[in-house]
């Protein structure tokens, strides 16, 4: 019994699957079939009828996109019959919608004008009154201009199938139908603003953009999103040298057609006003604008005078996590040419004990596609749907398709799927509940305990949930157990890796992490870490993580990226580290950099350099800059190499990044393979057991989204706001 | 609330503080239970009944039900809490309830008066007097259609359809209950006993 289904298009046979809609293997096949309700991603509705066709047999043209194929089907798309249904659907739509195209955000890149133009009429035979619909409010980034609606249901539908949680729906009947919320409400979910990319016409559209620019004026640049490790694709529309906008870039690998509207609107932080525009200096108290000569002949000589003095172990050099490949290997070879191993990218953790035991790189384990599919996910510490919305966009499907999914975490968040099992810190730590999971599954299996935490699991006593979720972490073909980054802020993140790898080995599932930051596992590949160099090779003698670097109180601190300490570094003594410091220099795209630097040198953001960036699945995404860089700001990497010949360190010799990206291929090559170090780990004295939160708010994980205005205004920036004053 | 904006300005979320207070009518923000201070014990038991009828993954369906119970229970208008109280006691997003709600012209979702009049118009009603009838509660009410008496107890609505009744043309509707054969004083008696 074959499930494959002969039918014929236009005279061309083809071949389908069976249950398949007749315009999935039109479009699989290269015909045309006008549409705007369909959408590949949504739940079919067949209410815009564009795409009628016609059917032999049937006595009325079939929409083709909910008519399924059935064997010797003959299909027709371009038949006499097939067009005038075509057409008179068109004539139908334009009846209510308004002629605004002169002065409508969409026009140029509008649906419902590319379809008017190959189906419409030249001219209106409806003399009638038009429709006019209230523009309704939906927050800070979807604009609404509601009379250009042609009620398709896509963003209704959206809510509804890719949210988890309808937010907008149809409300009246007939003439009066309008999409909205009925009440006066925002659209708040992280994914939100994709129903501006979803809508054929002007209805929805991205509200920070409105009236900025028009669509055929722009030039499209390829970049990749760097607020989480997902390495989400996007383009930048860029307009003289200015990001206008940001779209997706469809790469069903990575983010699908999705984006978060963190990586949408992040943008914003590329022309906030505090924006570093020249290199500065601190003379006598008081930071002054200079040239860049001036800047980068103080710091080489202010660095290499100290690393002269005191040894290149009193350099200090912090980076974000967000920087790019070449950047982060270009500041590590400069440190170590300065005698320095004290590099640290992990800002927000605190517990080092167990570097050792680092895999190559913080892997997700499987690759992001492979996530759909997974039997059974338990996730341990992760803010999961606002660390990294398309992951949790994809965990969700896995739930949907009958996958359990479980979580253990200090504070309950809320999932909008079915949620298999929650454990939250209620009077008992996320390690306790991990260890009582553990010891669930050592007891099911008869496995005896790894000796590393025999003496824990034989103390726990699992509850039923426990014991469900370690039944969850036996069955089934795939499963997965990830540590978030609420777990790697932990103080006790060493026994929570401990615990969590004995549990994989136990039950066979896969252990994974969902890094912060758009390259920390890049910067773990080109060793950007105190104990580890390019490939994950060990240095003989280890550098000062970033909690002892600041506990250490050096002389001289490089801060790369934009960091603002307060915000972005966990560990303790920094402002004091840097006030007494004999010398900081901050290589920043921000002027805040002012407060704690010596000198402050501006660099360009993701958007206004060349660079690669390597996401939680160890995929290599290199793109070249898309915006002309702020001010006098300079691609970080640039600057970088010019530092580095002033400091007289070989082998800076590039003139393109992407010549450095090869030279870190080679590098990683040549340092041979990895091989994971069997760590001596033991368990720190059992956890205090208060729950420990540190979860970082959705809107202010980095310097850039924190300046976004308009992410700031949604619902959950305003929260985030209100909590920090009250 | 416009959302068109000065082309000029920068800041898309400008208008967006308005929305501050207002409720999000997102299940995870509001407080757990709110329907009970807004559903009588009776509505929830009609509900309750519906709610039987379909399988148990198919709540949903009782939404219509449920709305005509909640309507008829608390003064012949729905509110936005009673909607959002039909929408936590079933289980779906409020919108899901507002759609119902806007779509079915049965449900009223503005402010009316608390006894609902349909006079039929139709063919029928409208051959054996339906008009005469309709211009009787009119006059008698003070209102035209579509309109509430002052006092909130009437509101005589515009019935776009034939109410099915036309063997025994004409008549009306008050509270959903069909009153046949009209003549003026037998409209006078009923609207009488509607307090």
């Amino acid at each position: 019994m074959s499930d494959e289904v002969n039918i014929e298009v236009n005279g061309v046979p083809m071949k389908a699957r069976k249950g398949q809609m007749v315009i999935q293997v039109t479009d699989a096949n290269d015909v045309y079939v006008p549409r705007f309700c369909y959408h590949e991603k949504l739940p079919i509705a067949a209410n815009c009828r564009m795409c009628l066709v016609e059917v032999e047999k049937a006595p009325k043209p079939m929409p083709a996109c909910a008519t399924p194929v059935a064997e010797g089907m003959k299909v027709f798309t371009k038949s006499p019959k097939a067009i005038a249904a075509q057409r008179a659907v068109m004539e139908f739509l334009l009846i209510n919608h308004p002629l605004d195209c002169p002065i409508c955000d969409q026009g140029g890149e509008c649906e419902l004008q590319d379809l008017a133009m190959g189906f419409g009429r030249d001219i209106s035979r409806y003399s009638e009154r038009k429709r006019v619909v209230k523009d309704k409010n939906l927050g800070p980034l979807v604009s609404t201009d509601m009379t250009r609606c042609i009620h398709c249901t896509r963003c209704v539908r959206f809510t509804q199938d890719v949210q988890g949680f309808q937010e907008l729906g149809t409300v009246g009947r007939g003439e009066m139908t309008e999409i909205g919320t009925f009440i006066e409400k925002s659209v708040d979910h992280e994914l939100s603003a994709n129903i501006i990319d979803l809508c054929p016409v002007g209805a929805l559209n991205n509200k920070p953009y409105r009236y900025r620019a028009r669509a055929w004026e722009m030039t499209q640049h390829p970049l990749i999103s760097p607020h989480d490790a997902v390495g989400t694709n996007i383009y930048a529309h860029v307009l003289r040298g200015r990001v206008m906008r940001i779209v997706p870039r469809a790469n069903e690998d990575v983010n699908e057609t999705w984006i978060a509207d963190r990586d949408r609107f992040s943008y914003q932080g590329i022309y906030s006003e505090d924006r570093q525009l020249k290199p500065s200096i601190r003379e006598n108290g008081v930071l002054q604008e200079t040239d860049w000569e001036t800047a980068l002949q103080k710091v080489a000589e202010k660095l290499g005078r100290i690393a002269k003095q005191h040894g290149g172990g009193q350099i200090g050099a912090i980076a974000s996590p967000n920087s790019t490949l070449e950047e982060l290997f270009l500041l590590s070879r400069i440190a170590r040419g300065l005698g320095s191993a004290n590099l640290d990218h992990r800002l927000r953790r605190t517990d080092f004990r167990d570097d050792a035991s680092d895999p190559l790189f913080p892997s997700l384990g499987v690759s992001i596609k492979e996530l759909e599919a997974q039997n059974s996910v338990l996730v341990v510490g992760s803010n999961l749907r606002k660390e990294v919305p398309l992951l949790a966009h994809r965990i969700r499907k896995a739930a949907l398709k009958g996958g359990k999914v479980s979580f253990i975490n200090a504070q309950r968040y809320d999932y909008l799927f079915p949620v298999a099992g929650y454990l939250t810190s209620n009077g008992i730590g996320s390690l306790d509940h991990l260890v009582a999971v553990a010891a669930a599954a050592i007891n099911a299996s008869g496995k005896t305990a790894p000796a590393s935490i025999a003496s824990l699991v034989g103390q726990a006593q699992p509850n039923d949930t426990h014991k469900a979720i370690a039944q969850q972490l036996s069955e089934g073909e795939r499963r997965l157990i990830l540590l978030g980054a609420i777990a790697q802020r932990d103080p006790a993140f060493a026994d929570l890796r401990l615990v969590a790898s004995a549990l994989a080995e136990v039950t066979g599932a896969t252990l994974g992490y969902l890094p912060e930051g758009g390259n920390a596992v890049g910067a773990h590949l080109v060793g950007f870490l105190p104990g580890r160099t390019v490939g994950g090779q060990a240095v003989a003698s280890p550098g000062l993580n970033v909690a002892d670097m600041f506990a250490a109180k050096l002389k001289a601190y490089i801060v790369f990226g934009a960091i603002e300490p307060k915000l972005d570094v966990a560990a303790e003594n920094v402002s004091a580290a840097l006030e007494g410091a004999e010398f900081v220099v901050a290589l920043s795209p921000y002027s805040t950099a002012a407060q704690f630097a010596d000198v402050v040198l501006p660099i360009g953001t993701f958007a206004e350099t060349a660079g690669t960036y390597v996401n939680l699945e160890g995929r290599w995404q290199s793109v070249p800059g898309a915006a002309a860089p702020v001010g006098e700001s300079r691609p970080g990497w640039k600057v970088l190499r010019v530092l580095a010949n002033l400091l007289d360190l070989p082998g800076f010799e590039y003139t393109a990044a992407d010549q450095i990206t090869a030279d870190i291929r080679k590098v990683i090559e040549e340092a041979g393979a990895f091989t994971a170090k069997a760590a001596t780990r033991t368990l720190q004295a059992k956890s205090a057991g208060a729950p420990v939160v540190r979860d970082v708010p959705i809107y202010q994980v980095d310097a850039m989204v924190r300046r976004s205005s308009a992410l700031q205004n949604t619902r959950e920036g305003r929260e985030t706001v209100r909590g920090q004053n009250a | 609330m416009s959302g068109r904006q000065d082309p000029g300005s920068n800041d898309g979320g400008k208008s967006a503080p308005e929305l501050d207070e207002i409720d999000t009518g997102n299940v995870a923000h509001d407080a757990p239970e709110g329907y009970k201070g807004v559903l009588s014990e009776h509505a929830r038991h009609e509900i309750d009944h519906w709610l039987t009828k379909f399988p148990p993954d198919r709540r949903r369906s009782a939404v219509i039900a449920a709305l005509r119970a909640v309507q008829h229970d608390i003064g012949g208008y729905l509110t936005k809490e009673a909607m959002d109280a039909v929408a936590e006691y079933i289980g779906l997003p409020p919108i899901q309830v507002y759609e119902v709600a806007t779509f079915y012209s049965m449900f009223e979702t503005k402010p009316v008066g608390r006894h609902s009049i349909s006079v039929c118009t139709n063919i029928s009603c409208m051959l054996c007097g339906g008009e005469e009838m309709l211009s009787h509660v009119e006059k008698r009410l003070g209102i035209k259609v579509g309109e509430s008496t002052p006092d909130g107890r009437f509101f005589l609505k515009r019935e776009e359809e034939c109410l099915a009744a036309c063997n025994n043309a004409p008549m009306m509707m008050v509270d959903h209950v069909y009153y046949e054969n009209l003549t003026p004083e037998k409209i006078d008696e009923i609207l009488d006993r509607h307090k």
